[in-house]
């Protein structure tokens, strides 16, 4: 029980960067390797507001995710448009995007390395215990969960209720149609970008609270969501969540069941199963 | 097509030539040039056999790492127990083993999901070796006493990338190497042809992963001493990437190119800067993909073909990514 609460709260992180991800992959058709840098970028500002300014980190999140949207947005605009321009088929804009945001992400790292170094950073917030069934947690893991499930709430409203979250669902579907019914493509798949990028920052700054983070991590957690978002079916929202919430419980369970060196062995394990079964995801559609 | 052309001749004497220069390298300097020498011989060889798959097929593999780190390991765990050649053997068997259950996973579907899990195989081994080692042997790096000194290491990998190369080329008079360029064309029409897509796929990637182990397998007497960071070290999988498609990934030998001016910058940058590595590679992947698509190679042979613009083209070069 513990196991199943412990990873559903962290699952809620999970959500967030594999929600902002799928965004990234699903609408603007960009694989951003870069991804798991602009969580980590996050925990950083939210760590440097924190201890320099007191700045309460949830508050700290009204700067950190337009902060990420504009960044984003500009990385989008302004390197990767061109690719998608350039390229005659997705194939090849798979490739190169593939290595644009490699190369971001070496450059994004390499800047963090040199400005923090390699040390493992963390501060205290809301280290109190919070009774769930009769077992504590740490209140800031609650909080985060919490706000994390108001986010991804909002990104539903957004996405099934409002007019321009339609479009985005549009370009999900197929640019080329979307193009027809006069979306503008290129922009709506900017905006997709930004705010993938912003809700990844949100996960990054949440996750901050909780976790010891350094400046290599990245990597680890573009992983993470990466096979969250292929479990959850590319451009599904619901199905990221609900992958989310199975990467985080299973991570848990073999951490504290079998040994915690182990937890990238038991995500594989679970793509592996996942490529095996059902490559087109939880609530994938067979594709053609 | 079964008969050496000249331009084949004339290109195996420079190579015989250049081998021949370089295996005499460590009659002349047995410190800083030579280990130099034997960095770049490493990546040659990698990133030949690299290309062997990535090249014709486009998927951008990561998995150099987990078969390099293999390899080293096989001679790590055996050399008490059985002699060294036998284990570089055992090294190329387990790293074929591995990249066909990796390609038999992934290498049916799209070639993102190839590129995700290629990402982390590495690190997925090195947790796993990482954990039975603890749980088993109860201790984290593994002794590696041999005579094998500077010299015979660089001999061996000079081997080695002519053996890839020789590979190469027969595979690319085979029928695999013909299917693997329809594959590389256009995968819907290859199928189409009657091509098992994925099984010739999966196959090229197992050579190119034995070529890759047997790398690692030569590099472990020259570590001494083994731990899984260092044997499945990530850098070595990106680098190997970078270097083959900077050189161009069209031509056999196009990594080349790339690898000789890599390494030593490399060098340059780990010895001086060691905190600049990453922000290097990362401008080295963006500068591939904005400004040298096809790698240096492609860029000289559009120069090339801009020069003879006026006269007819000479039985045009298969275009498959143009700029």
């Amino acid at each position: 029980m513990t196991i199943l609460v412990t990873g559903i709260l962290l699952g809620g992180t999970y959500a967030l960067i594999a929600m902002g991800l799928t965004l990234q992959y699903g609408v603007a058709r960009i694989m951003n390797l870069a991804n798991g840098e602009t969580f980590v970028a996050a925990c950083f500002i939210a760590f440097w507001l924190f201890t320099a300014y007191h700045i309460n980190p949830l508050l700290g999140l009204l700067v950190i995710a337009p902060l990420a949207f504009v960044v984003n947005g500009a990385i989008y605009w302004f390197l990767l448009k061109p690719l998608v321009d350039r390229a005659k088929n997705r194939g090849q804009l798979e490739v190169d995007s593939i290595l644009a945001t490699f190369g971001l992400l070496f450059l994004l790292q390499g800047l963090m390395i040199l400005g923090f170094g390699g040390a493992y950073f963390s501060y205290t917030f809301l280290a109190e215990r919070f009774v769930i069934l009769g077992s504590a947690y740490g209140l800031n893991r609650v909080v985060a969960f919490a706000v994390a499930a108001i986010i991804a709430a909002a990104l539903y409203v957004y996405l099934f209720h409002t007019r321009q979250g339609t479009a985005v669902r549009a370009v999900a579907v197929d640019p080329t149609s979307a193009n027809l019914v006069a979306i503008d493509v290129a922009r709506t798949a900017m905006i997709a970008f930004a705010l993938g990028g912003a809700l990844t920052a949100c996960g990054g700054a949440l996750l901050s609270t909780f976790y010891t983070f350094n400046a290599s991590m990245g990597v680890v957690f573009t992983m993470k969501a990466l096979i969250i978002v292929i479990m959850g079916g590319v451009g599904d929202v619901r199905g990221a969540v609900i992958a989310a919430m199975v990467l985080g419980i299973t991570e848990t369970a073999v951490a504290t069941l079998i040994d915690p060196g182990l937890t990238l062995a038991a995500t594989y394990a679970l793509f592996i199963l996942v490529l095996m079964v059902r490559p087109q995801g939880i609530f994938g559609r067979q594709q053609s | 097509m079964t008969r050496l052309t000249t331009e084949e001749i004339r290109i195996g004497v420079i190579g015989a030539v250049v081998v021949a220069l370089v295996a005499l390298l460590p009659f002349f300097d047995n410190g800083f040039y030579l280990s130099l020498t034997v960095n770049i011989m490493l990546y040659a060889a990698l990133c030949t056999a690299w290309t062997l798959f990535s090249g014709p097929t486009h998927y951008v593999s990561l998995a150099t790492a987990a078969f390099f780190g293999i390899g080293t390991y096989a001679v790590g765990l055996g050399i008490d127990h059985l002699p060294f050649p036998v284990l570089v053997g055992v090294g190329a068997v387990a790293a074929a083993l591995l990249a066909g259950i990796v390609g038999a996973a992934t290498l049916r579907i799209s070639g993102v999901y190839f590129v995700v899990f290629t990402l982390g195989l590495a690190e997925l081994v090195r947790q796993l070796v990482s954990w039975s080692q603890s749980k088993f042997t109860g201790r984290m790096g593994l002794y590696v006493f041999t005579d094998i000194r500077e010299m015979h290491i660089l001999w061996m990998l000079l081997a080695l990338t002519v053996v890839v190369f020789l590979t190469g080329w027969l595979i690319n008079r085979s029928r695999l190497g013909f299917a693997m360029e329809i594959i590389g064309n256009d995968e819907t029409v290859a199928k189409h042809s009657g091509i098992d897509t994925a099984r010739a796929k999966i196959l090229l990637f197992m050579i190119s992963g034995a070529f890759i182990g047997i790398a690692g397998a030569i590099m472990a007497p020259r570590y001494a001493y083994i731990q899984p960071p260092s044997a499945f070290n990530p850098m070595i999988s990106f680098l190997v990437v970078i270097m083959a498609l900077l050189g161009g990934t069209k031509r056999l030998w196009g990594p080349l190119v790339g690898v000789i001016p890599f390494t030593i910058l490399m060098d340059i940058v780990s010895s001086r800067f060691p905190n600049h590595t990453y922000i290097v590679m990362g401008i080295a992947f963006l500068a591939i993909v904005y400004l040298l698509p096809n790698g240096v190679t492609g860029r000289l042979e559009q120069l090339r073909e801009r020069l003879r613009h006026r006269q007819p083209k000479p039985e045009a070069v298969s275009e498959e990514k143009p700029a």
